[in-house]
């Protein structure tokens, strides 16, 4: 057993005897385009079954809802005015004043087409699009940001210069972001899993095994982040399954993402980050990966973008840090993420202890019950 | 009324299903209040979560699960039960909370693996000792105290039918392994009420995590009345003194921690406890609790009254149970429950000049 809590390597942590380096993704939702390339190589990839009602949902073009047992990846769509811009920005700028290590262009990077944010001209254009709530400031890095011509560079050494100028409006924009399971440095549902079932790769990514788990549930509760879930058996009243339909594969067990542990074991990528056309999602060894996306941040926040922040960076979070990190661009709850996950099991000693302490309550009591009283 | 078959696919109108947070400032309409009657097919985000839909997911569990709850209490408690009064001589006594404990406990199980995606693979639950699992932990306690419940229980039928068993030479080795398997039940028993809250509480599901520091003694308190309860049912009430005892303790302490673990809880996710079916299953579950408290202490050496009182705190077991299950359901379909509170505990941690924790960060 390994630790619960804190900064950890997991795959030592979890009894591997090697030097693998940790694997993960960087997900940058700023220059996700919403095409879902990714939904649709992971299902073809791992055979995952459609799900058994699809349905439309009416949440601008967000059909999947958020992840599961038969979505691994999901392309979330937020649409927002030019209020909630000012207010991302206005809480990812708080983010700075609190005191966390100051951000700005990393020394050598490709910033310097970015002119300085918050031109009181620039302001007073924008200001009249939204409402007044904001103040030029707000409006104005967002405007330079829009109109910044030359193309930079991701931050991928080796990459040539391709334009990730988010092509937002001030008016309006489309927060699009593809969403995975985090495999967590300390995950809730392996902890959690009775059987088994659940295991931690060489890779530090978190896998089912099909014919190990007996679809118990536990997991499902487990995750802080409402990845992992039991996929129904497949089963269906008499008509209301399509007729070419066949029985779900395996259906009754938890499923999720694997990080396509068959794919990294040949020396290949997952299928999703093969598939992304803008690298908004990009697979790497973890460490190089929170790197980039470091620089990543600050580059934004040097064009006056100050709502980018990073989700999943920091070890010390309740999680100790998740293997699939994100760049936002407003608060993680707008995309459905969870502001303060921490894994249940990084509780559990003082759970057991307070059950050991009620458990010995109910004993003595029973024991006061039958000595107290003879006959 | 249908006007046309894609009608259908229309997501049904927000109005007065949510309260909404955060203020709405004036802005273009977009239909709706504009008199033209017509919805939009895309309504706002709500402010703070992805189109109000769920953050973590509740766990796939029927009522199966509740039901165990209840019963693998009530067989610890019986457990507990008989293993005292098989210390003590009480026959009567042994004999009826022996075959409760068996009796819940193989139904409890039975219930459990129903509960199962695959049950044909409950044996899984096995393949291994997992301290981090408390479902592991807790089949373990469930598979020893069966067995044990399991041998003391034959013995008993046995003797009560006057040893008319097909045992042989193997009926003294049954009555000295009833004896052993009765008091190893009954050391099981405390664990076996206990675990079900770690179950819970070892979540993401708001309610059940927020309970963690009182819901062992909320879960021990209800397996005790409960068992108390049957026990005054099924015994003769010059026998069930122990049992009226254990169920007087069980009611007050099942009162005592509810108050304390409401009063603890986060504002808004204590919610979950008061609102809609659990919260009434709470409410009546409390009223029950008392009355058949009360009943036990002053008027339980009646046997009609006993009996009565039982009845009164088996149902308050059982929907204190299912009021606590269907809650952590609840909280767990509402992204607010996981949401705000979150949100709040990391602004206190900010207050207090802890930045070094949060998965937002901007460095």
């Amino acid at each position: 057993m390994g630790q619960l809590f804190g900064p950890t390597n997991p795959a030592v942590d979890a009894g591997w005897q090697h030097t693998h380096p940790r694997k993960g993704f960087f997900t940058d939702t700023s220059v996700c385009i919403g095409c879902k390339a990714c939904e649709v190589a992971c299902k073809e990839w791992n055979h995952v079954p459609s799900d058994p009602d699809p349905q439309l949902l009416g949440s601008s073009y967000d059909n999947t809802g958020g992840l599961g047992a038969n979505t691994w990846r999901h392309v979330a769509f937020v649409e927002q005015d030019a209020e909630r811009i000012a207010r991302a920005r206005r809480s990812g700028r708080a983010l700075v004043d609190l005191g966390m290590p100051s951000v700005g262009p990393p020394p050598g990077r490709g910033t310097a087409g970015a002119s300085a944010p918050g031109g009181g001209a620039d302001g007073s254009a924008a200001g009249g699009a939204g409402g007044s709530t904001g103040g030029a400031d707000d409006y104005g890095g967002l405007h330079d940001a829009a109109r910044l011509g030359p193309p930079v560079s991701t931050g991928v050494p080796g990459d040539g210069p391709i334009d990730t100028t988010p092509p937002d409006t001030p008016e309006f924009r489309w927060l699009m972001s593809s969403d995975v399971c985090k495999h967590c440095t300390h995950a809730g549902c392996l902890d959690a899993c009775p059987t088994g079932a659940l295991f931690r790769t060489e890779f530090g990514s978190v896998v089912v095994q099909d014919d190990v788990c007996n679809g118990c549930g536990t997991c499902v509760a487990a995750c802080p982040f409402g990845v992992i879930e039991r996929r129904s058996d497949g089963t269906a009243a008499p008509g209301e399954r399509g007729p070419q339909q066949g029985p779900t594969r395996e259906g009754g067990i938890a499923q999720k993402c694997t990080l396509c542990y068959d794919r990294l074991t040949d020396g290949q990528q997952p299928a999703c980050a093969q598939t992304c056309p803008t690298e908004s999602i990009r697979f790497g060894n973890h460490e190089e990966l929170v790197a980039t996306a470091r620089e990543r941040v600050a580059e934004l926040h040097a064009r006056g973008m100050t709502e980018a922040r990073l989700y999943g960076a920091n070890q010390n979070d309740g999680v100790g840090g998740t293997g699939s990190v994100f760049l936002l661009l407003d608060e993680p709850e707008t995309y459905g993420l969870p502001p303060d996950p921490r894994v249940p099991t990084a509780d559990l000693p003082q759970m057991f202890s307070r059950a050991g302490w009620a458990a010995a309550g109910m004993l003595a009591t029973a024991a006061l019950a039958f000595l107290g009283r003879r006959r | 009324m249908s006007t046309s078959g894609f009608d259908s696919y229309r997501p049904p109108e927000p109005a007065g299903r949510r309260r909404r947070k955060g203020r709405r400032r004036a802005g273009p309409s977009r239909g709706g209040g504009d008199g033209s009657r017509e919805m939009p097919v895309v309504p706002d985000a709500e402010f703070g979560s992805y189109y109000g839909r769920p953050v973590v997911k509740a766990p796939p569990w029927e009522t199966d699960v509740a039901a165990y709850l209840f019963l693998g209490g009530l067989a610890a408690g019986s457990g507990l039960l008989a293993a005292g009064a098989q210390l003590t001589g009480r026959e009567a006594l042994r004999r009826s909370t022996r075959l409760a404990a068996i009796t819940a406990a193989g139904l409890g199980a039975g219930a459990l693996v129903r509960d199962l995606g695959r049950p044909e693979r409950f044996l899984n639950m096995l393949r291994t000792v997992k301290l981090t699992s408390p479902m592991s932990v807790g089949s373990w306690i469930l598979a020893g105290f069966s067995t044990c419940a399991g041998v003391a229980a034959a013995d008993e039928v046995d003797r009560a039918t006057g040893s008319r068993l097909p045992l042989g030479r193997l009926r003294g080795l049954l009555r000295g392994a009833g004896s052993a398997a009765g008091l190893g039940a009954g050391m099981l028993a405390p664990p076996l009420a206990a675990y079900t809250a770690v179950l819970l509480s070892d979540t993401a599901v708001p309610t059940w995590n927020e309970a963690r520091e009182e819901l062992p003694f909320v879960f021990v308190s209800s397996a005790s009345l409960a068992a108390g309860g049957l026990a005054m049912m099924t015994t003769p009430v010059a026998q069930a003194g122990p049992a009226r005892v254990l169920a007087v303790v069980g009611a007050a302490g099942d009162l005592v921690a509810t108050e304390v673990l409401e009063r603890r809880m986060d504002e808004t996710v204590v919610e979950t406890l008061y609102q809609g079916r659990p919260g009434r299953y709470l409410q009546v579950s409390k009223v029950l609790v008392a009355a058949g408290g009360v009943g036990a202490l002053l008027a339980g050496r009646w046997r009609a009254a006993g009996a009565l009182s039982g009845a009164a705190l088996l149902t308050a077991s059982a929907l204190t149970r299912l009021g606590y299950f269907e809650a952590g359901l609840t909280s767990a379909k509402d992204p607010k429950y996981t949401v705000e509170p979150q949100k709040r505990r990391l602004a206190e941690r900010r207050r207090r000049g802890i930045t070094d924790d949060s998965i937002t960060t901007v460095e």
